[in-house]
């Protein structure tokens, strides 16, 4: 994959001041930082809590967000996932990038590349549970206001990612 | 009044969801107005074909923590009373490193395939039921290593406690380190793939 995909988006330094601005304000007005995965949880467990409730109260961890009367989804993290949701589709809208495809890399088949976001997907959402966020709530928010959990956190994705990039660059680049 | 607010407090609920919907939707949109909504872009800054990753997360980082910086030192604010992530330091790294692995196969982070899946891509999406299912994973198996979980627990440990230095020194340094890390980045990418900007 020479060169980068061209497509009008905007430069990078332009997009981390907006980012930096909105992080500050969110910080600001609400006393805490961005989130998301965190908000995929809440709905996977108001969906376990919909399924098997007893299990929910059984389990310590789910409990906590779920337990007896509890509600999974009114918190805040839920409303703000909503957002990115729309957020994002209003920007793809503006810029006539909302369609149905599949972005891969050039040396394999969308049914490969599907596979690899589901696997890649698990991995993320099991090690952003593990590590109490992810790159939104813990690499941004709290690389900013300079929790050191959170740079030791930033150092292991960097390395875990750059570990692994050469054995699968078949699934990125050109041959 | 002193930051942070008491949002339920001053809008009512119904307000206080209001402001996360919109922080939401302003988030959505820089992420995918930056191109994050697409795998490719983001899987570039491993090959170090793109660096926008690098570019748009340490810009806001910085960005950010100079505002809370100096919104705390002219007493608009209570670092205080602001959630800093607390540290849980070897769970913290042993997730980082499987989230890296989980980035370099499936292209996202969990907000990032948000996006990518609300413009319609077919890998977001997949990625998005991933994510899914490993937190669901997760919290049907953290009981069997709730030691491990909870271990190493330094509380809200920051950077200039740790390290021993004044905040803004520390502020000052994190500052240098970005620039540094644009600066070296653009040159090893220049050297390895050639073209310019």
């Amino acid at each position: 994959m020479n060169g980068r995909t061209r497509r009008g988006y905007w430069n990078p330094y332009v997009g981390g001041v907006l980012l930096g601005i909105l992080l500050f304000v969110t910080f600001f007005v609400t006393g805490h930082g961005l989130g998301s995965s965190g908000g995929v949880n809440r709905v996977v467990v108001a969906v376990e809590d919909l399924v098997v409730p007893e299990h929910v109260d059984r389990t310590p961890y789910l409990a906590e967000m779920a337990g007896g009367e509890r509600n999974p989804l009114d918190h805040w993290i839920v409303w703000q996932v909503a957002g990115i949701l729309l957020g994002g589709f209003a920007s793809g809208m503006l810029r006539g990038r909302v369609r149905v495809e599949t972005y891969r890399g050039p040396r394999i088949t969308s049914r490969t590349r599907w596979f690899m976001a589901f696997a890649g997907g698990i991995l993320m959402g099991y090690g952003a549970r593990m590590a109490r966020g992810c790159t939104s709530g813990q690499a941004l928010s709290g690389g900013a206001v300079l929790s050191a959990g959170s740079w030791a956190f930033m150092l292991a994705v960097f390395a875990g990612g750059y570990a692994m990039a050469w054995f699968v660059r078949r699934l990125w680049q050109e041959g | 009044m002193m930051a942070p607010w008491d949002l339920v407090a001053i809008l009512g609920d119904a307000g206080a969801w209001a402001v996360y919907l919109a922080i939401g939707f302003a988030f959505g949109f820089v992420l995918e107005s930056s191109g994050f909504g697409d795998g490719r872009k983001l899987a570039g800054q491993f090959y170090l074909t793109d660096l926008a990753v690098l570019k748009v997360m340490f810009t806001a980082i910085v960005v950010c923590m100079i505002l809370l910086f100096w919104s705390t030192a002219l007493g608009w604010l209570d670092y205080d009373d602001v959630w800093v992530n607390p540290t849980y330091l070897w769970p913290g790294v042993l997730g980082g490193l499987i989230m890296g692995v989980g980035f370099i196969l499936g292209g996202y982070c969990p907000g990032t395939s948000l996006v990518s899946m609300a413009t319609l891509k077919v890998d977001g999406a997949f990625f998005v039921a991933g994510v899914a299912t490993g937190v669901f994973l997760f919290g049907e198996t953290v009981s069997g290593f709730s030691d491990f979980w909870y271990s190493t627990d330094y509380g809200r440990l920051t950077l200039p406690e740790w390290l021993g230095l004044e905040t803004g020194v520390v502020v000052f340094l994190v500052t240098c380190l970005a620039l540094l890390m644009f600066w070296g980045a653009t040159r090893l990418r220049r050297a390895l793939h050639g073209d310019g900007s």
